[in-house]
């Protein structure tokens, strides 16, 4: 045999065990969580090493308890708020401000195209231990609407950076047509920026979204009242109160990570060109 | 030419307006925050005092910078930090390396997976942090009860809470600090999607020509790999070592929800966690926020005077 059959052999057995290692390796986590929320306590007690789910003792009572014992069904709703306020401030913010750093010509336009991605190097940590001893002192600090503008600072330049990138990909001249036509600049974005834009709306759309929907540590910080607490702090206060109770836990963790991956399967696509276009802080 | 004046300085007026609000958002919650850290980090200030007026003092000093660089822990935090940070970043991207060769090429299921190897990078940080807390857990975990059960451990190991293992390989003793090896390798889970998705678009990028004219060479499938492959990718693959390094030299959430910074996995986010809110020390914090700030400006100072020179 040749080198390069033998080399050629060799490497196809590879790729098949290096592929299974790796489905393994991510997928058992999430399978882990889905199985065991379905397990009740004793069965996770008693039999901690059986890796299947028997589907005749299919439990659901983790679930129930978390959404109307433990407040998740409030939670929900509010991530659902928080989530969905930030992806409609920051697409609106970014696409007027990144079609003004894109097509208009301003002093300072070079320097706020480039320093919108210096928040790159800010740590969230850096930031917290600040803004937080300011809305304490200003008592607003328990507040879901401030939460929202802290995402909306996260996300902003971010989503910026993206859609100035795809504005600069289109030509100018269509614009011109509308100019002419008497349009406004709102109205040339309004009517011919935002329906040729759609997909890289789409992108940055999931990007701020899975942004706001995962963020833990200023909802951590920030809320207080578990009344408006998010589901990702919903989750720690959770894990912090049962010890035992892990299929509560999973349960609660298969609520948040769900909903954000049943997206992914929808929109793959939109949510890989974000994360490669924008790059994502994480 | 006065028309022409004016309508420039219309559209700058409308270009101030559509970035107003950006702008104002930005500098309230992240250029405000890191200018009022450094006066923090200047100020004696504890959680307490801050429904007070002392905030505004001008009484500025470098005891929380004392406090910080006399703190025993100080050498050992920055050690687990470099430690954590550069095996994180190295770890994540040799994974995504890897699983961007596997996934490379066609074959059945090729789309299926790798939207599956993106699932890490994008389900929240706590399900996927408790999820393995649970998995690794040494009393509940299925990880140590799968291997004491098929006899591959005689006792379960506490992956995230004990701080070194004993090893013992071919009769030399090694010590391995436990829990930050788990965490570490956490990282490199929970991120290699990151470095699989920049490293697969390279890879397709690299035009069939370059492998065909090494092909009849006589150019063996390794040979083409390391003679063609791997230079392609150089310059992602430092690309991704700088993002891969600061988002992980910055990162909180992932070790605070494994350990909370203990068994020896205190990184320096931890410690600015602990000072401002263990120790209700916010002065203390922020002097350390200030160092994590100095190790990141120093850190791509040496990358960019040197690693990019290097490459060109």
């Amino acid at each position: 045999m040749s080198r390069e059959h033998l080399e050629t052999n060799i490497i196809r057995i590879l790729r098949i065990l290096g592929i299974i290692f790796f489905i393994i390796i991510v997928a058992f986590p999430f399978y882990w969580m889905i199985v065991s929320s379905f397990k009740s306590l004793e069965e996770l007690l008693m039999r901690p090493a059986n890796l299947w789910l028997d589907i005749r003792k299919i439990n659901f009572n983790a679930y129930y308890e978390v959404l109307f014992e433990h407040g998740f069904s409030r939670y929900i709703a509010n991530s659902t708020y928080v989530s969905i306020i930030t992806v409609a401030l920051s697409v609106t913010l970014a696409t007027v401000g990144g079609y003004a750093v894109t097509r208009l010509r301003f002093r300072g336009q070079a320097f706020m195209s480039y320093s919108i991605l210096i928040i790159y190097m800010f740590p969230a940590i850096v930031l917290v231990i600040p803004l937080y001893v300011v809305f304490s002192h200003m008592a607003l600090r328990d507040s879901i609407h401030v939460l929202i503008l802290v995402y909306l600072a996260q996300t902003l330049p971010v989503a910026l950076y993206m859609l100035r990138s795809y504005f600069q990909t289109l030509p100018v001249e269509i614009e011109y047509a509308g100019l002419i036509d008497g349009c406004s600049r709102m109205g040339v974005i309004w009517r011919i920026i935002i329906p040729l834009s759609a997909p890289a709306l789409a992108s940055v759309a999931l990007y701020t979204f899975m942004i706001a929907w995962n963020e833990f540590l200023f909802a951590f910080m920030f809320l207080d009242t578990p009344e408006k607490f998010t589901l990702s702090r919903g989750v720690v206060q959770l894990a912090g109160s049962v010890h035992l109770s892990k299929q509560l836990v999973m349960a609660a963790s298969v609520m948040v990570t769900v909903p954000i991956l049943v997206l992914f399967l929808f929109f793959e696509r939109y949510l890989v060109r974000g994360l490669t276009s924008g790059a994502m802080k994480g | 030419m006065v028309n022409r004046q004016s309508l420039l300085h219309q559209e700058a007026r409308l270009a101030f307006w559509m970035l107003a609000p950006t702008f104002i958002v930005v500098m309230a919650f992240v250029v405000f925050p890191v200018i009022w850290n450094l006066w923090l980090s200047l100020k004696p200030v504890s959680l307490g005092a801050l429904r007070g007026t002392s905030l505004f003092e001008f009484n500025l000093s470098l005891v929380n910078f004392h406090k910080v660089f006399g703190d025993p822990d100080f050498v050992p935090i920055l050690l687990t930090t470099l430690f954590y940070t550069v095996g994180g970043s190295i770890l994540s991207i040799i994974l995504g390396l890897t699983a961007a060769l596997l996934v490379h090429g066609e074959f059945p299921g090729r789309g299926l997976c790798r939207g599956l190897f993106i699932a890490p990078y994008i389900a929240p940080v706590v399900a996927v942090t408790f999820t393995w807390s649970f998995i690794l857990d040494p009393q509940l975990g299925v990880l140590n009860w799968l291997a004491v059960n098929t006899g591959l451990l005689t006792q379960p190991i506490p992956f995230l809470s004990q701080r070194w293992m004993e090893l013992d390989i071919t009769g030399m003793r090694v010590r391995l600090p436990l829990a930050l090896t788990s965490v570490i390798l956490f990282e490199g889970w929970r991120y290699f999607p990151f470095a699989f998705l920049f490293i697969l678009a390279r890879l397709q990028s690299i035009p069939d020509e370059l492998y065909h004219a090494a092909s009849v060479d006589g150019a063996s499938p390794f040979q083409r790999f390391y003679n063609i492959t791997l230079p392609q990718l150089a310059t992602v693959l430092s690309t991704l070592f700088l993002f891969r390094f600061i988002w992980t030299i910055n990162k909180f959430d992932d070790i605070f929800l494994l350990t909370r910074g203990h068994a020896g996995t205190k990184v320096i986010t931890i410690k600015i966690y602990d000072y401002a809110f263990g120790e209700f020390n916010i002065g203390a914090g922020s002097a350390v926020a200030m160092v994590l700030f100095a190790i990141l400006l120093l850190f791509l100072f040496i990358y960019f005077r040197w690693i990019v020179k290097e490459m060109r």
